[in-house]
This record gives structure tokens, C-alpha cells and sequence, in this order.
């Protein structure tokens, strides 16, 4: 029996099939204005007997394919449970959203935050970002890593923040020193919402922008245990789907409780 | 409806806007009421109160002051209405739960206000509230500093008058709201030109009262499993209790709850036996804000008690009918009204154990609470709520959302991980 998780994301679209508990197949496609016909080119590519939904598209393709869904938070919750078994807070940062997930020992979720209507601190919110000071997303971070730390960027919101920006750089400040001023201001801003939820470690990082090692280090940095030898902040090897691949598990899942 | 075109025209409406807000009204009610399976009966009622909104009730008003009545507009449960029905007087609950003229009320308040309180005034300086036109007086308070500082504004576009709520709950704090009380008492004989006597008041104790019981009746039969009546039929019940004649209703909320006490006996319920089951607390929500209930219940959940003052804030007490003078009866509305655990008093211990009471009696799977944005006693409240039901081991989930739409999806998101996390 081939599962196959879903997540349609506000960016980007994942995908995961599973076949008796382990992924074989993994995809990803961004996400364009038409998240259903993005979805129908990435499952002409894929063979699989069932299929589960999550993500902000969850209903749609629940309307479209008349397939069960599921939130992101508990994909996520298992998704990421499934590769770190230890884990017991998810931090996941997404194109439009940012999500702390509190587990308990057996891995269910217990307590969440998110934020609320804006995209504040978010993927997008470092897109925007990048593109003001000129930079690819791929090298943003590591543009960040090179800046120093004599700045600070105070505004969350997309929209404030960009000016903020502009009238940084109107005073000749290096946009390095800015790229890592604006890293570190969605890094505190996620370690208040991850204290909120309860912080328990390991704690795994997921979502598009855990690829961006300025934001690893960030995290790292603030989160860090100096008492223990273990990571506190773990990434997985692909961070984006972890959703796609906990959809795909309780997909199998729930074939296995009905036979 | 054509028949109410003349009475909304004299009551100076804008009668294009008017006419699409019934529309938006109309089509947002059939989806969110209309579309429920297996509703009652009994709710026909409602359904015919709400489409006739802006028009029966307001007929019978305007024909009530045509027989000498007054019509006495408020906002918030702690105004004494048996004073007003004492006087011969209407009370009425006014309009705020829709983001209504907007733009009319950000002329004259800040843009980062609540949304309640912005809702009033837009429903007065836009003229699409026929109620608020319809008043005589509208009665405010002093609850929390938007709306304290709002009535002065108000008061320049229709005759307001304000009543002081005390903070906490000291002795000083009852004198002074016994001295408000008597106030009112004296500003409602004012404007009715009628005398308070023991008769009347004794009578508008009982009546407002009975409203209540039937209420409490209601909220009882929510208790059971399956749960008989859906959260959202139970909130328009407790909305429509602020501005319906109130003996009229109350004969029809004890016919409701006939045909549930039937239902329960039957087993019958709304929703499958193991719905997992809510509690909403917190900020009131006036018609027609049913965004919140909507999202819950169309997730999967099911609410079976709102810790509001639309809801158990409203009902929970009752005044000791055990009064014979004006005196008596005053002080018996005064500590009632007292036992209200608003937010807005320091300490409130109260509310905190009563959210962790009703939680308990209702066996509700998790509490969602509800705040409105910028309503600051509810907001910096929800950290006490939300450590006492923690502690309790009540899984709680904290919501801050204003009248408009674009945080439904959202809202999805949270409140179906929410319900996932409490199966």
C-alpha cells in the first residue's frame, strides 16, 4: 500500500509516499496562484493508493479529491516525531506562518501557538526582505552571517520593517549588517513564541526557513544548553516536508485501523 | 419587507446601505443558521425574529411610543433594566457586532480601538441601526476606558447617559454603585414621566428574572450528552434575549426547552454522542457576530456553553425576589448586579473559578478563549484564565479576533488542531 502525504503550502507544494512505514518518494513544486492545478502536474508524476491532506490547501484538495486532511500542527507533530523520536518541541517557520508545537513524551501535541492574520516573521516576510537589499533567498542567510551585530531592527510587521530597511540603507549601513539585523529579530521573535508553548528540548526546527544558516545559528545561539552534550536544535535533513511526510504516516495509519 | 421602506425612511436611514447590509445579513445568516441539520422547532421562532430584524421589533417599538412609552438603548448587562420596565419603558440591547460603517467611525475614534465600541459608532454615524435611532436614551458605562471615553462622543449624535461601574468590589465600591442605581432610577422617571413603585418594580424583578430562568432552563439541557442544541442556535437564543419583548420570549424559550427536554429523553442529539465539547469565554459576542461559532462548529466540535455576558455572565444570577419596598428591592438589583465577574474589576478571582466551575459541569473537552482585539481587561486576563485551567488540566486554547473575515482560514488552522489535539 503506497500513502501519500499532501501539503499544500502558501509557497511551496510537498509531497511524501510512503510504502510500509518508509519514504520512497519525496517532491516539491512552488506554489503558484492556482494551488489545485499545481497539485494535479505533481500527482500525474507520483503512483499511490491512497492520499491524506494538510497544509493551508488542505480543503481544497479535501473538496477537489475527496481525501481526508489534517492540520499542520499534528502533521507536523508527526512528521517530525517519526525522524526524531526524542523530539518534544517544533519550531516551524513557513511561508506564511510560524507554528510552536509543544509534544508530550508519547508524541502528541499538547500546546500550540501560531501567529495570527499576518505573515509577520515569517518565509515571506524574509523574501520581501532579500529582495529590498538585493539578495537571492538561497544567499540571504548567508549574507547575514557576514554582517555584524551593531543594529537592530525593530518592526515585525512586512510593510514597516521594509521601511525601516530603506531608511537604514539611506544611511549608508552596510545591508549585511541589516540582513542580520532582520535574521535576528524573526529568531527572537520565534524563541518568545517557542517560551510561550513551554520549550522543552531537543527542539526540531522545521519549515522552508530552517535551510537558512543564519537563522540555525540564531536559534542555536539562543536556545542553546550549555548542561547538556546533546543538540538542542535539531534540522532535519529536508525541513520542508515534514508535514507532507507525517500526512503520509497517519494516511497509513488509518488504512491500518480500518483493516 | 417593502412595508418598512416609510418607517426606516423615518427614521432617517441610509436606505441604499441599509438594504445591502440586510442582504449581506440575510445570506450570512442561511449559511451559517439555515444550513444546520436537524434543528428544532422551536428555532422557527428565531429564525422569524432575525428576518424580521429591522422591521416587526421596530414597528413595535415606534408603535409603543406612540402610546407613551420610551425607548431605552444599552450596551452592556450591567444596566438594571428592571428599572427601565418599572418606568413602563422598552430596554433594548443596541447593535456592535459587525464592522459597520468603519470609515464613518474612524473619522471621530482611533483606528486601534475595539472593535465593539467601533461598531457602535459606525452603526450610529452610518444610520444603519434602526434600534440606536429608535431610542430615547441610550445608557452607557463606564466598563473600560474605549467605551467610557467613546460615550462622549456618542453622546454628541444621540442622548447618552452614563453610569459609573465600580473597579473592584469593596464596601465603598457597593455604595457608590448603589448611588449610580438610584440615579438611573431617578434619570428613567425623568424620561418616562412615570413613577417607580413597589408594584412595578416588583413585577419587572420577576419578569426579567423569568427571562433568566428560561435561560438557566436552556443551559441546563446543554449539560447533556448528546447535546440537544447546537452553540450556535443557543448563542442567537441568548443574543436575541436582549432586545425581544421579554414575555414573549421567555413563553418561547420554555416551549423550546419542552421540545428539548423530548429530545433529551429520546437521546437525541445534534451531534454524535463523542463531538468533543466547548466551552467559549470571554468577550461578548452581539449579533450577528457568529464567525467564531461558526469555525467551531463546522470543525467538528461542538459548544455547549458560552462564560459570557452574552451568555452565563447574563443569566447565572437572579435577584432575590424577596423585596416589598422600593429600598428593599434596589439593594436586592444592587448586590445582583455586584456578583457580575467582568473583567474590568480587580481582583476577579471569580471568573477564573467560575470558568474552571463551568468547565466541570458542562464536561467540556478544552475551553477556547475569545478576545476581541484591543479589549485589554480580557486580553491581560487570558494569562490568569489560561494558567488556572492549565492547572486544572483543561487543555485551552487563547483566540483574539476582530468582525472581519480575512482570519477565518486561519482560524481553521487553529481551532481544527485544537479539536484534533482534544479527540
Amino acid at each position: 500500500m503506497k500513502c501519500l502525504g499532501l501539503d499544500i503550502g502558501s509557497r511551496t507544494i510537498k509531497l511524501v509516499l510512503i510504502e510500509n512505514g518508509r519514504p520512497i518518494y519525496t517532491h516539491k513544486a512552488l506554489n503558484t496562484y492556482d494551488p489545485i492545478n499545481e497539485v494535479k502536474k505533481c500527482l500525474q508524476k507520483v503512483d499511490y493508493d491512497i492520499m491524506l491532506a494538510t497544509g493551508y490547501g488542505r480543503g481544497l484538495a479535501q473538496k477537489e479529491f475527496h481525501v481526508p486532511t489534517v492540520t499542520e500542527i499534528k502533521a507536523f507533530a508527526i512528521g517530525a516525531k517519526y525522524l526524531v523520536p526524542e523530539c518534544r518541541t517544533i519550531l516551524d517557520i513557513g511561508g506564511q506562518d510560524t507554528k510552536a508545537i509543544a509534544l508530550n513524551n508519547v508524541g502528541r501535541v499538547f500546546k500550540f501557538e501560531m501567529n495570527d492574520r499576518c505573515a509577520a516573521g515569517t518565509g515571506r516576510f524574509l523574501e520581501v526582505m532579500a529582495k529590498a537589499l538585493g539578495y537571492e533567498i538561497e544567499e540571504f542567510g548567508k549574507a547575514a552571517l557576514e554582517g555584524n551585530d551593531h543594529i537592530q531592527i525593530s518592526s515585525m510587521c512586512t510593510v514597516f520593517a521594509e521601511t525601516e530597511v530603506i531608511s537604514l540603507l539611506a544611511r549608508g549601513e552596510k545591508r549585511q549588517n541589516i540582513a542580520r539585523a532582520l535574521h535576528r529579530a524573526i529568531a527572537t521573535r520565534s524563541v518568545a513564541m517557542l517560551k510561550r508553548v513551554g520549550l522543552n528540548y531537543p527542539i526540531v526546527f522545521a519549515g522552508g526557513v530552517a535551510k537558512n544558516p543564519c537563522m540555525r545559528l540564531f536559534l542555536e545561539e539562543m536556545l542553546g544548553r550549555s548542561n547538556s552534550d546533546k543538540p538542542s536544535v535539531i534540522v532535519p535533513e529536508d525541513p520542508q516536508i515534514i508535514g507532507a511526510l507525517g500526512a503520509a504516516i497517519l494516511a497509513e495509519r488509518e488504512v491500518k485501523n480500518e483493516g | 419587507m417593502s412595508d418598512y421602506r416609510q418607517m426606516w425612511e423615518s427614521l432617517e436611514l441610509d436606505l441604499p446601505a441599509h438594504d445591502h447590509l440586510l442582504n449581506v445579513l440575510g445570506k450570512f445568516y442561511g449559511d451559517i443558521y439555515l444550513s444546520q441539520q436537524k434543528r428544532l422547532k422551536g428555532m422557527e421562532y428565531l429564525d422569524f425574529v432575525i428576518s424580521e430584524i429591522h422591521g416587526l421589533r421596530i414597528k413595535e417599538l415606534l408603535d409603543a411610543q406612540k402610546s407613551g412609552q420610551k425607548v431605552f438603548g444599552t450596551f452592556c448587562v450591567f444596566v438594571p433594566e428592571e428599572l427601565i420596565w418599572a418606568a413602563n419603558g422598552i430596554c433594548v440591547g443596541l447593535c456592535a457586532g459587525a464592522e459597520i460603517g468603519k470609515g464613518e467611525a474612524e473619522k471621530v475614534l482611533p483606528r486601534s480601538i475595539c472593535p465593539l465600541i467601533k461598531s457602535f459608532m459606525g452603526f450610529k454615524l452610518a444610520r444603519l441601526c434602526p434600534f440606536t435611532e429608535a431610542c430615547d436614551l441610550v445608557i452607557g458605562e463606564t466598563t473600560c476606558d474605549g467605551k467610557k471615553k467613546a460615550f462622549e462622543i456618542f453622546a454628541e449624535f444621540k442622548p447618552t447617559y452614563v453610569m459609573e461601574i465600580p473597579q473592584m468590589k469593596r464596601k465603598d465600591d457597593y455604595e457608590l454603585w448603589k448611588n449610580e442605581v438610584w440615579r438611573l432610577k431617578e434619570k428613567i422617571e425623568e424620561v418616562t414621566g412615570k413613577k417607580i413603585t413597589s408594584e412595578s418594580l416588583k413585577d419587572a424583578i420577576k419578569m426579567i428574572n423569568n427571562r433568566r430562568r428560561a435561560l438557566q432552563r436552556l443551559n441546563i439541557l446543554r449539560q447533556q450528552t448528546p447535546v440537544p442544541i447546537s452553540g450556535r442556535d443557543a448563542l442567537l437564543i441568548n443574543q436575541i434575549s436582549f432586545y425581544d419583548d421579554p414575555k414573549r420570549f421567555t413563553e418561547k424559550i420554555n416551549q423550546l426547552c419542552d421540545e428539548l427536554e423530548e429530545k433529551v429523553k429520546r437521546k437525541e442529539g445534534v451531534v454524535p454522542q463523542n463531538t468533543v465539547r466547548i466551552l467559549l469565554s470571554g468577550c461578548p459576542m452581539a449579533v450577528p457576530n457568529w464567525k467564531l461559532p461558526y469555525v467551531v462548529e463546522s470543525s467538528g466540535a461542538v459548544i455547549v456553553d458560552e462564560e459570557s455576558c452574552i451568555g452565563e455572565r447574563n443569566t447565572r444570577d437572579l435577584i432575590e425576589e424577596t423585596g416589598e419596598t422600593i429600598e428593599e428591592m434596589i439593594d436586592n438589583i444592587v448586590s445582583r448586579y455586584m456578583k457580575i465577574d467582568c473583567a474590568c474589576f480587580t481582583p476577579n478571582k471569580e471568573r477564573v473559578e467560575h470558568i474552571i466551575e463551568l468547565a466541570e459541569k458542562y464536561q467540556v473537552d478544552g475551553v477556547i478563549h475569545y478576545t476581541l482585539q484591543f479589549c485589554d481587561p480580557y486580553l491581560v486576563e487570558s494569562y490568569k484564565v489560561e494558567k488556572a485551567l492549565e492547572e486544572a488540566g483543561i487543555p485551552v486554547l487563547r483566540i483574539e479576533t476582530d468582525y472581519s473575515m480575512e482570519d477565518v482560514e486561519q482560524l481553521k488552522t487553529r481551532i481544527e488542531a485544537f479539536i484534533e489535539m482534544l479527540k
